[in-house]
């Protein structure tokens, strides 16, 4: 360190050539990088600073919720609980790449607007209650049951036979699997619910 | 496409680079015709006349490409004497009957041969004429040809005189687009299209949202037949759809008119026997032949042992289809109080639905509603924080509805597959369980199931037969007793029946009920006991089709109609553009994609005349799906409003159509209520201007899975109309100043946008503008705003029940809201309903159309 009243010392005019070595705008100058797109402009702590995923281990195979290009997604997991969502590089659709939507995928399913309960509001309620979830499946399966027992047709008003109920109607689709739409095509083809329907329509 | 599907846009960036041209016709200027060579400013609902005028145009300058049109479309085939053109009637085809208010499709026929739409009846349930097996028609393979294309009543002369009047001054008036434009677009789409080029088509669903939808998809069909670009790399029609498995629900279908792999639903005309039914939906022709395997394979996946010869495979005992069951329908019959259940999962119809107020007044008048969604939706609150709640019209405590929320898994939290725009299947793997009661609807429907099944044990009665005899035994894992998405797939795929082998393809279905089948289409996506669909070879490691990324149906195949890319003697029609091809020396078809052909089918082979089946797709069959193996630029049967795509005016129009007398659709799907009403036909002055609504990059349709994040919000805070500055200056409206846009249904207010993007184009003699109206927006979530599906109506195409939203009119005005009282909020709706606006129709079309609901 240069001291009044003495010269500096050779250790000393080295710690400050080392000191603005460390200023970024020198090193920039020094090296000819003036918009600081190489390495001049890193400072210890951002040498510091790991990708949040480096200890998430193997990406977690995943596509994208959103639109129906259906762009990879990598879904890093540390410590059981989602890091971060990337885009898939391996993908031949998307190589890599994702849009604006598909990037907030992360906070998607993350966010603290998901619902962790199930809701339950009775007639002329103004508010929600909370509910046990098996308790709220038997208390569907029954309205569902009572609901087709009063709402059935063997025939139609002409006399055709129709064996069905439209009591009972179903919305939703489009941003379901294959598998679960499977599932609720049979189970409400077998229940004789015909006004199935889902987002392709609209 | 740029704005709504942009990682999908970044290949037609690299073909750009490739020295690709680039059109993007678009009411918007937007960020597709930024980068575009050719943007052409079009007005809403006008596509047909557009694409019409270019049909014209490659007719009369002969640009077409004669031998893939000789060789693969139905140009040459003779239609019937009896058949009258809308240029004979005014905007009618023959057959129109105005006691029923429908058409009858006879006379759209072939001479002497009777085709079947592919894929069965799903919209002509066993009409007479609509190719129902009648004992005096010939296989659709019979069909009399002239091969000079000279025949007064061949299709390609037929097509000629349709379209003779889509001239380009025509073009100019209907649609707004200079002559100049036109001739631009035609030379360049021609210039690339045909022998060495190919031209791809990419329409967004908006496309679909037409009272004529189905018809525009059509003109695209004809066009693209005509130049040579159908089945070939670089060409076809690519539906770039909005859900990540919005193509999965439409193949395993939660749709009220299908059964899994495009089956029709049984209806009352289908009668009580299987073998009826097979009747009326097999061809005896084409790949179709198969019918019946896939219709025994499915009934016996359902319903396992139970099912059998005798009984039918329980077909009888199915649910019966009497009409039209579309969402539209049931969410009018359920404001009457007619639907007491409904469930509502992944899907936000408060806001989503055309005219969302009739969409709650459903919700309102429903007994019982559940609603699965990850975050609290507008349809889950409708009884809390609706605009007619909040201006005071209902009190949450005169709402008798109960509502169940259950919060759902995210895709990350549970296994199974998509199936993107392009027919890919993906399978996810899970990251981490749902948190708290959140679960799948795997789970939920899976476990509702086991109840009912139990509840159908226990009651004996007939009714609940087929639920008694569901297979429903899929194994469960885990704490949660999550069912096994793997073991679901195998039963899509399928296998033999009893011992459950996978079966490696639907070629290997039967009809003796020793096969089970969940979907045939997708039958090989579990080939050999392995999860096809999880598949993940890096792309840049495999041809650039890459068949080794999950797995695409069917049979894995990525382009359809491939066998086009080949000539007649399966020689690629060019080596810049080939795909697949015939080896002589090994006798069967190869390439690059797997053929869309039976495999060791020699082009050489023609079906001997009159035979039946699989023996009936000839060598030189490019659309083996088909009835006749031909690409159809005349549909001879399959669709409600016509064989050929006509010009008509949307519902609510400026304008007069200026093709025709009938002014609209004659067969469009309306719902005469007081609380759906309609405009004048056209020259409304209550209503000048013309309205399309939009999305937009930075949220998802009905805001479900954006309005709730706040990167997202941040990006797109607020919900806009966006307009020209010309109607802001007639209107006397500011850039950041409020707006309020007013249809017969309602208003909504919101910050007006006004860019050139919009501009106003000249049409007959006088200026139209046109007010843009995103959709995203509710009353819940980070961001609010007013739902554009406030102003729109009920009333939808008849081929597909798929509404129009796209084109109607509106008013705008500067300033906030005085919405007045909803229509849909009072009370029940007066009968006899208000007759339609004269305007509409010709006088014998005649008042009466099938209304899809009746009130009480």
């Amino acid at each position: 360190m240069p001291v009044r009243g003495r010269l500096p010392t050779i250790a000393g005019v080295s710690t400050l050539i080392g000191r603005l070595e460390s200023w970024p705008l020198l090193r920039q100058l020094r090296r000819s990088d003036p918009c600081a797109v190489g390495d001049t402009a890193a400072t210890e702590r951002t040498r510091g600073l790991r990708a949040r995923i480096r200890d998430a281990g193997k990406p977690v195979r995943s596509v994208c919720p959103y639109c129906a290009v259906g762009c990879g997604q990598k879904v890093y997991v540390k410590e059981g609980k989602i890091a971060d969502i990337e885009g898939d590089e391996d993908s031949p659709i998307s190589r890599g790449r994702l849009c604006p939507k598909g990037a907030a995928s992360f906070q998607l399913v993350t966010g603290d607007h998901r619902i962790r309960d199930v809701l339950y509001r009775p007639p002329g309620g103004t508010q929600w209650d909370v509910l046990p979830l098996e308790k709220a499946m038997d208390m569907v399966a029954d309205r569902v049951w009572r609901t087709r027992e009063e709402t059935w047709e063997d025939t139609a008003p002409n006399g055709e036979r129709v064996k069905r109920t439209l009591g009972l109607a179903h919305l939703g689709g489009a941003t379901l699997d294959n598998e679960e739409n499977y599932l609720l095509k049979k189970l409400y083809t077998a229940l004789g619910v015909v006004q199935v329907e889902n987002q392709a329509r609209i | 496409m740029a704005e709504n599907h942009p990682v999908g846009f970044q290949w037609v960036m690299e073909a750009r680079e490739r020295g690709a041209t680039i059109i993007h016709v678009d009411p918007r200027f937007t960020r597709t015709s930024a980068v575009a060579d050719i943007h052409v400013p079009i007005r809403p609902g006008t596509d047909i006349a557009w694409l019409g005028g270019l049909i014209r145009h490659v007719l009369e300058e002969e640009a077409y490409f004669k031998e893939y049109v000789l060789a693969f479309t139905n140009a040459p085939v003779i239609v019937r004497e009896d058949f009258r053109d809308t240029e004979d009637l005014d905007g009618l085809f023959s057959g129109w009957n105005a006691q029923e208010g429908k058409y009858h499709v006879d006379s759209w026929q072939y001479e002497g041969a009777g085709t079947i739409p592919a894929a069965g009846h799903k919209h002509l349930p066993a009409d007479a004429g609509a190719g129902a097996d009648a004992p005096d028609k010939r296989p659709a393979t019979l069909q009399e040809r002239d091969e000079t294309l000279r025949h007064p009543r061949c299709v390609f002369q037929i097509l000629r005189r349709h379209f003779s009047r889509y001239t380009p001054e025509m073009v100019e008036q209907i649609c707004g687009v200079p002559r100049a434009l036109f001739a631009k677009v035609a030379e360049t789409l021609i210039r690339n299209s045909r022998r060495e080029r190919t031209a791809a088509f990419c329409y967004a669903v908006g496309w679909t949202h037409h009272s004529v939808g189905v018809q525009y998809i059509r003109t695209a069909s004809i066009l693209q037949l005509l130049l040579g670009n159908m089945g070939r790399p670089g060409g076809g029609i690519i539906a770039l759809r909005g859900h990540a498995s919005i193509q999965g629900s439409t193949d395993i279908p939660t749709l009220f008119n299908i059964l899994p792999g495009y089956l029709p639903m049984p209806t009352t005309k289908h009668g009580g026997t299987l073998a009826k039914y097979i009747q009326g939906n097999r061809s005896p022709t084409g790949w179709w032949s198969e019918f019946p395997k896939y219709i025994v394979s499915l009934l016996r996946a359902w319903f396992g042992d139970a099912a059998t010869k005798e009984n039918d495979y329980l077909w009888g005992e199915l649910p019966r289809l009497t009409g039209d069951h579309s969402h539209m329908t049931t969410v009018a019959d359920m404001a009457d109080g007619k639907v007491p259940g409904y469930f509502v999962m992944g899907e936000n119809p408060a806001v989503g639905s055309p005219n969302a107020g009739l969409q709650r007044k459903g919700l309102r008048n429903a007994k019982w509603v559940v609603v699965r969604d990850l975050a609290m939706i507008e349809t889950a609150e409708f009884w809390k924080s609706a605009p007619e709640v909040q201006a005071g019209e209902v009190r949450p405590e005169d709402i008798q509805t109960e509502v169940f929320f259950f919060p759902a898994a995210a895709h990350t939290e549970k296994e199974g597959t998509f199936t993107n725009t392009q027919r890919l299947l993906q399978w996810r793997e899970k990251a981490e369980e749902p948190p708290g009661n959140a679960r799948s609807e795997l789970h939920f429907v899976f476990h509702l199931g086991r109840r009912l099944i139990e509840k159908a044990r226990a009651s004996g009665k007939e009714r609940d037969l087929l639920l008694r005899s569901l297979v429903w035994d899929y194994p469960t894992q885990g704490k949660l007793q999550e069912p096994s998405a793997e073991a679901v797939l195998a039963e899509i795929n399928g296998y033999t029946w009893p011992d459950r082998n996978p079966v490696p393809g639907y070629a290997e279905l039967k009809d003796d009920g020793s096969t089970a089948c969940g979907c045939w289409i997708y039958s090989g996506c579990f080939s050999g006991g392995v999860n096809q669909t999880a598949r993940r070879k890096p792309g840049r490691e495999q041809s650039w089709v890459a068949p080794e990324w999950g797995w695409a149906w069917p049979a894995n195949r990525r382009v359809l109609y491939n066998r086009a890319s080949a000539d007649l003697e399966g020689k690629p029609w060019s080596e810049r553009k080939r795909l697949v091809w015939w080896d002589a020396a090994k006798r069967r078809w190869t390439g690059e994609d797997v053929p869309d052909i039976i495999a060791d089918r020699d082009p050489a082979y023609r079906a001997p005349p009159g035979v039946e089946g699989l023996a009936s797709i000839g060598g030189n069959t490019a659309f083996l799906m088909q009835s006749d193996g031909l690409g159809w630029l005349y549909a001879p049967t399959g669709l409600i409003d016509g064989p050929l795509p006509t010009h008509y005016e949307p519902l609510e129009s400026v304008v007069k159509n200026a093709l025709y007398g009938q002014q609209c659709n004659p067969t469009r799907l309306e719902y005469r209520r007081r609380d759906n009403r309609y405009h004048g036909a056209y020259d409304d002055p209550a209503y000048p201007f013309v309205l399309t609504t939009f999305r937009l990059t930075e949220h998802h349709t009905a805001g479900g899975m954006s309005r709730w994040l706040w990167w997202l919000c941040e990006l797109q805070p607020e919900m806009f109309v966006e307009i020209s500055p010309e109607l802001a200056r007639l209107r006397g409206i500011t850039h950041g100043g409020w707006a309020t846009v007013s249809t017969a249904r309602g208003a909504i207010e919101a910050r007006a946008l006004v860019t050139a993007r919009l501009r106003p184009l000249q049409i007959q003699g006088k200026t139209v503008h046109t007010i843009g109206v995103p959709w995203h927006w509710g009353t819940v979530g980070r961001s609010t705003g007013a739902s554009g599906n406030e102003l729109l109506a009920l009333v939808a195409d008849p081929n597909v029940s798929i509404m129009e939203s796209k084109a109607l009119t509106a008013h705008i005005l500067p300033g906030r809201c005085d919405r007045g009282r909803h229509p849909s909020t009072l009370g029940p709706t007066p009968s006899p309903l208000e007759p339609g606006d004269p305007r509409r129709d010709l006088p014998q079309v005649g008042t009466k159309r099938p209304m899809p609901t009746q009130e009480p």
